[in-house]
């Protein structure tokens, strides 16, 4: 861990004052993976700005849509486990509780959650090139073991996955990023916030030098009536998803009205594709259906090795979830992942 | 040629100095402690290495074992991956805040009764972690308890101890509660 | 989860208050843990005490070509850098660097030179005045490395395996062939065969290998290590910087999880040692969850079976074959396919074992060595025969059951495996298996169900143990063993008082300390034998003086009586004949004027006695596992470990061995695995995220069962020992439930969902 000072923000416009004009500094709120690439020397600031202090960022209250705001510095499990999001997104609340551990999500925050970086072993390990980690270096994944990396969407630059499982539900719900900048504030929908690699492994994200994520708008629609969270992982519990499958559908008896669903494990970002979910509008809630959506969201997906796997397991991981979400034969309360992983 | 990878750029003559202490003020197990840390001092190395409070363990440092569990304000977290600065004005409750050897708690006792563990190394984040989950009030059946007990590694493997324990603290938690 | 528990009884004592062998007793220690109070190498926070930060190779082979300290010397709070550069000249000899459990070959000498040997092989210690400054400055240490071409992949190595010497300790090249085994297995009724491999496997304790040296102002030292032996350290340190005995005191109290990983002295505690002699001060030196992939595990290894059948289901010839790594510089070796000589009843065997080099540390015993590997590969192949066979593979085994062993030609001390079939079956409720596979379902979840077992070496080791009574009635007792979570604090305990007649709160038993009398390393599951069996001499040594004391009070009952006249019980030493003729123990001293009573005795195994005779435990495991059809996730919701280990001295610690050796069953099954790039030499998922160990939701019902065993031969306690025995077996029988379930045979460790797609 490199040297650094501390200070603790007591206003969001100083506090995004202080980071636009210092580009050693980093925001700091949970700490759950910027202190852990710390101590492997992966994340290097010299400055840590504070922001737990700033509790106008920590609440989750109704918002002018209908939906539910949830605040950037609401920690994973009092979002996981607040009545409203229990009642209107349990898909939401069902995924939280699916990733890290009870500690973690006590840590946690909802903004920091979107800032995770990948796990990919050679971007956390100085002694392996990564361009992630360091431009130009070269990718090591792609030939070397990767079986936990991207099936889709990744560059010859970098196949790294970006691990939340958070932010798999909230591609799927498509939430809405609202940020503060030294310019003021802005929105960025969720499909556009994290990028792919391309040429710029990286950078992961679409914020702007010095913006400060403040809060998640939720639309109205929650998919509370069918929903899953699909998450296969290498052990029961406390493990990051090889893959998963987010699944939200709006039923009028057999007929899908509306479809949402989002992969995790498989991309540099949570992977939709809007055309897919187009084509189960208005059709029956089939396997046969369900399996069609499920070639087409993986028709353009490529293994590099020890992830070639990941193709069919997802596959079959999108059917399941569908099929999951249509009948509902999964409890419904907030622990329901406790009995639906599979 | 192959550099040994840095902290820095290479080639460095002089390197950026260490940060320089301060005063951090702490409540830990309900008294303040005064100390001097720099900004780079984890919660844990905190309790561990500068007030004397070895019971709190480090199994990873890194977020990924739950041995260094406390409780921050009555909540679970990993205090490895929070800085002590970061924790000013909260109330941590360590293992040693639970109970004594002489006065042990409920959850201590049933770990002893129930043989909830072997080397003993991840107990105190065991049972820190426990007391957090029952402060939560959200695990009642064993799947539950299994589920949310799971950030916390026993290398042992005296998970069934574990759960016969903490299932035990629960069920008559809730009888109080009834 | 109930279980059975059945112990043979005590010898004549009967019922009383202090008759302790063979009960639940709870954990001594227990508040200690529990409590946060029991401490730890890294615990102890002596005053004025430096901290050691240890920096590893980037690179797999090759030379260190430049270090450039002056800056990171500069630092405010750095004190030194150890590298090969400045360490101070040490012991030359290999000799002075073998500790008691090395392999053959050339130790590894840390900072000795600058060749690097293996990927993360350390290369500087920083010290500094705090953690955190000594771990910014390793960051910052500019090293420069010329490369060289490496090895590291065992899978290129198969034909470059060669036959190891026999330079380790326990190390039994297997048998040379018996019968005919290559016309046997081709005149066989039905044969198999097939390959079974497992990567590399980390210990990984929970606790992280620390030392804590504190610098006395004599210039003596006591070195607070995690280890296994504190003796075996002891020795270690004073050949390498030329200590007397007294000068380097070696502690260990509680050890934070071992699994053979602290049987020999890690590196840390040779740097922090060094760095206390050369500063002149305390220093303690940790390593970090990623350098505990830096040193020994358990070998990657690929084990080769044939085997075929007589018409009658009779096993016809077996050959097992197998190839791991070691390094290049130590000749590792474990006992991987002799058990198949001696489980199963055949007469023509074929037992192959080489080793290949590679540039990788050294392996190291890993709970059950060689055993859980080899059980592995055997009892696989044995399920695969009894399917090609078309018998059941419970009746298969027992078909084959070994009534001596053949690989010496002797009979068992002991051996109730027969009943651990039996009884284990029964709880399983085994007869309810239908055979074919894919027969068992409930919705998209496969159900399977596999057995297997195994067999594990009985052995004693010499230990000593000193005990003192006290005129308050308390009784200390002391011997340098250890404890890593298998109990001897309790065992210990239970065996003095009820030799004594004592209450449990009378007797203190205290370990780990070179002060105490020697005792050996924690492993292999002797210590019970070992250890116990000095405790108990010493206990009887006390209790004879305690009767001499006795028959000179005044009205005496017991005079004229011998030791074996007499027992003790329930603070009192009784004659037997007519126990209401008794002495209250704790009057003998007050009125014999004596403040203590002290003795000190060692046990060693009775080789006159014991060489007629094959020691072994068994044990048989039954395992069901769910597998998901279409998504391929295994769990395993239901184990039934019947062990036959002569005495159990503690059914509740002994069970806790053994459902933690049904976890590691499983996680050696489903989830560990050291994964290697060997494009770096460099394991890579090394840290507790990616290497998966399993945690609290992946365990499910486990049924513990001992099978009453009665041995005298073994040791006077009959205790055969238990840490590694309920291992063996358990990734076959959850491989073989696997098979059950989907018709997919895996022969590769572990069984990720990939291999079930």
């Amino acid at each position: 861990m490199n040297s650094f000072t501390y200070t603790s923000a007591t206003a969001v416009d100083a506090a995004v004052r202080e980071k636009s004009t210092n580009s050693k500094a980093a925001f700091v709120a949970g700490g759950t993976n910027l202190l852990d690439l710390m101590k492997e020397n992966v994340e290097r600031p010299t400055r840590l700005i504070g922001l737990n202090k700033l509790s106008d960022l920590a609440t989750i209250e109704n918002n002018p849509e209908g939906g539910l705001r949830l605040g950037a510095l609401a920690t994973n499990a009092d979002t996981a486990w607040h009545p409203e999001v229990e009642k209107r997104y349990p898909l939401l609340s069902q995924t939280i509780l699916a990733g890290a551990s009870p500690q973690l999500r006590n840590m946690a925050t909802n903004g920091g959650n979107l800032m995770q970086r990948t796990r990919c072993y050679y971007f956390y390990d100085l002694a392996t090139p990564c361009n992630k980690r360091e431009p130009g270096s070269g990718c090591s994944a792609l030939n070397g073991f990767n079986r936990i990396h991207a099936i889709l969407g990744a560059s010859e630059h970098c196949i790294a996955t970006y691990p939340s499982d958070m932010a798999v539900a909230l591609a799927a719900l498509e939430a809405t990023v609202r940020v503060s900048g030294p310019q003021g504030e802005r929105t960025i929908a969720f499909a556009d916030f994290h990028r792919l690699p391309g040429d710029h492994p990286e950078i992961d994200n679409t914020l702007e030098t010095g913006e400060l994520i403040t809060a998640l708008d939720l639309p109205a629609q929650g998919f509370e009536k069918n929903f899953t969270y699909l998450k296969l992982r290498d052990r029961t519990s406390y493990a990051f998803a090889v893959v998963s499958v987010a699944v939200g559908l709006e039923l009028e008896g057999n007929v899908i009205k509306e479809a949402r669903i989002a992969l995790g494990g498989v991309a540099h970002k949570p992977w939709r594709v809007v055309a897919v979910e187009e084509t189960l509008r208005g059709a029956t809630a089939t396997e046969d259906n369900f399996r069609e959506a499920a070639t087409a969201l993986l028709r353009d997906a490529q293994g590099y090795g020890s992830n070639n796997f990941k193709i069919e397991l997802a596959k079959r991981a999108v059917v399941r979830a569908l099929k999951q979400a249509t009948e509902m034969n999964q409890p419904l309360d907030a622990n329901a992942f406790l009995n639906s992983n599979p | 040629m192959i550099q040994q990878p840095t902290n820095t750029a290479g080639g460095a003559t002089s390197l950026p100095a260490p940060p320089s202490a301060g005063s951090v003020t702490l409540t830990i197990n309900g008294v303040q402690r005064h100390m001097q840390l720099a900004p780079w001092t984890t919660l844990l190395d905190a309790l561990r290495e500068y007030a004397d409070l070895t019971g709190t363990k480090k199994g990873c440092d890194h977020g990924q074992c739950g041995s260094c569990t406390v409780l921050v304000n009555g909540k679970r977290i990993n205090s490895c991956l929070t800085l002590a600065v970061m924790q000013e004005g909260n109330e941590i409750t360590t293992i040693e805040g639970l109970g004594q050897p002489e006065s042990l708690s409920p959850l201590q006792q049933a770990f002893i009764d129930h043989d909830a563990f072997q080397c003993g190394y991840c107990t105190p984040g065991q049972i820190c972690s426990a007391q957090g989950l029952l402060n939560e009030g959200r695990a009642h059946t064993e799947d539950e308890i299994r589920e949310l007990m799971s950030g916390n590694i026993c290398r042992c493997g005296a998970y069934v101890g574990i759960l016969a324990a903490v299932k035990e603290v629960v069920d008559k938690q809730s009888e109080i509660v009834k | 989860m109930s279980q059975l528990i059945t112990t043979p009884r005590l010898v004549e004592a009967g019922t009383s208050n202090t008759s302790h062998i063979g009960k639940p007793t709870s954990r001594v220690e227990g508040p200690a843990k529990v409590t946060g109070t029991a401490k730890y190498s890294a615990e102890f926070n002596v005053p004025d005490m430096l901290y050691g930060y240890v920096v590893t190779s980037p690179i797999t082979k090759g030379r260190i070509t430049k270090i450039n300290t002056e800056p990171v010397l500069a630092l405010a709070g750095v004190v030194q850098i150890f590298s090969h550069e400045n360490v101070p000249s040490l012991a030359w000899f290999d000799r002075s660097y073998k500790d008691d459990v090395a392999p053959g070959g050339s130790p590894f000498r840390p900072l000795h030179d600058n060749e690097i040997k293996f990927n993360m092989q350390p290369v500087a210690l920083v010290v500094a005045e705090t953690f955190e400054v000594a771990r910014y400055a390793a960051s910052v240490l500019e090293i420069e490395y010329a490369e060289d071409k490496f090895d590291t992949n065992i899978d290129l190595k198969r034909d470059e395996g060669h036959e190891p010497g026999s330079g380790k300790t326990g190390f039994m090249p297997p048998p040379p062939p018996r019968g005919n085994p290559n016309d046997a297995l081709k005149n066989a009724t039905h044969r198999i065969e097939g390959e079974y491999i497992h990567g590399a496997q980390h210990h990984n304790p929970m606790e992280m290998f620390a030392t804590t040296v504190e610098y006395h102002p004599d210039g003596k030292i006591t070195a607070y290590d995690k280890t296994q032996g504190v003796y075996n350290v002891q020795q270690y340190i004073t050949k390498i910087f030329g200590l007397s005995k007294d000068q380097a005191r070696v502690v260990n109290h509680y050890m934070g999880g071992g699994f053979g990983s602290g049987l020999r002295p890690q590196y840390q505690v040779f740097l922090a040692v060094l760095a206390a002699l050369e500063l002149k001060q305390s220093v303690r030196v940790s390593l970090t969850r990623q350098q505990m992939f830096s040193f020994g595990h358990r070998p990657h290894t690929l084990q080769y079976l044939k085997m075929g059948t007589n018409p009658d289901g009779t096993l016809a010839a077996l050959h097992h074959h197998a190839l791991h790594e070691t390094s290049r510089f130590e000749e590792y070796t474990e006992n991987v396919v002799n058990w198949s000589g001696m489980l199963y009843q055949c007469e023509n065997v074929k037992l192959g074992y080489q080793v290949a080099e590679l540039d990788v540390y050294t392996p190291l015993d890993m709970r059950a060595p060689g055993a859980a590997t080899g059980s592995f590969g055997l009892e696989v192949a044995m399920d695969e025969m009894a399917y090609a066979a078309g018998i059941d593979p419970l009746d298969f085994r027992i078909r084959n059951y070994a009534e001596q062993d053949q690989n010496m030609k002797k009979p068992f001390s002991s051996k109730k495996l027969r009943e651990c079939y039996h009884e284990g079956a029964t709880r399983f409720g085994w007869d309810k298996r239908t055979p074919e596979p894919r027969s068992m379902r409930e919705g998209n979840q496969l159900i399977g169900w596999g057995m297997a077992g195994g067999v594990w070496d009985a052995s004693m080791q010499k230990a000593a143990a000193k005990a003192t009574f006290t005129a308050d009635g308390k009784l200390l007792v002391q011997s340098a063993a250890g404890e890593n979570g298998t109990g001897t604090y309790t065992i210990m305990t239970q065996i003095a008082a009820e030799t004594l007649g004592l209450p449990i709160e009378a007797v203190t038993f205290e370990l780990g300390d070179t002060n105490m009398p020697e005792a050996p390393v924690q492993g292999g599951s002797w210590t019970a034998a070992s250890v116990g069996s000095a405790v108990k001499n010493v206990c009887t040594d006390i209790g004879e003086k305690l009767l001499k004391l006795a028959q000179k009070m005044e009205g005496s009952p017991l005079k004229g009586a011998s030791i074996d006249d007499v027992h003790f019980a329930d603070g009192q030493i009784r004659l037997s004949a007519n126990p209401s003729e008794a002495v209250v123990v704790r009057d003998i001293l007050a009125a014999s004027g004596e403040e203590k009573l002290e003795a000190e005795t060692s046990a060693m195994p009775n080789l006159i006695k014991q060489q007629p005779y094959s020691m072994h435990s068994h044990n048989a495991v039954f395992a069901e596992v769910r597998v998901d059809e279409d998504l391929g996730t295994v769990h395993v919701t239901r184990v039934v470990n019947a062990v036959a280990a002569g005495r159990i001295l503690n059914t509740k610690t002994a069970r806790s061995q053994v459902l933690g050796s049904v976890v590691w069953g499983i996680s050696m099954a489903l989830m560990e695995e050291t994964v290697m790039d060997h494009t770096f030499g460099r394991y890579m998922n090394h840290n507790y995220a990616e290497y998966h160990i399993p945690v609290n939701a992946d365990i499910h019902d486990i049924d513990v069962i001992f099978v009453e065993e009665e041995d005298d031969k073994v040791n006077p306690l009959g205790v055969k020992g238990i840490g590694e025995v309920g291992m063996l077996g358990v990734a076959a029988a959850i491989t073989n439930a696997v098979y059950h379930a989907t018709g997919k045979r895996v022969r590769e460790l572990p069984i990720y969902m990939d291999k079930l797609l």
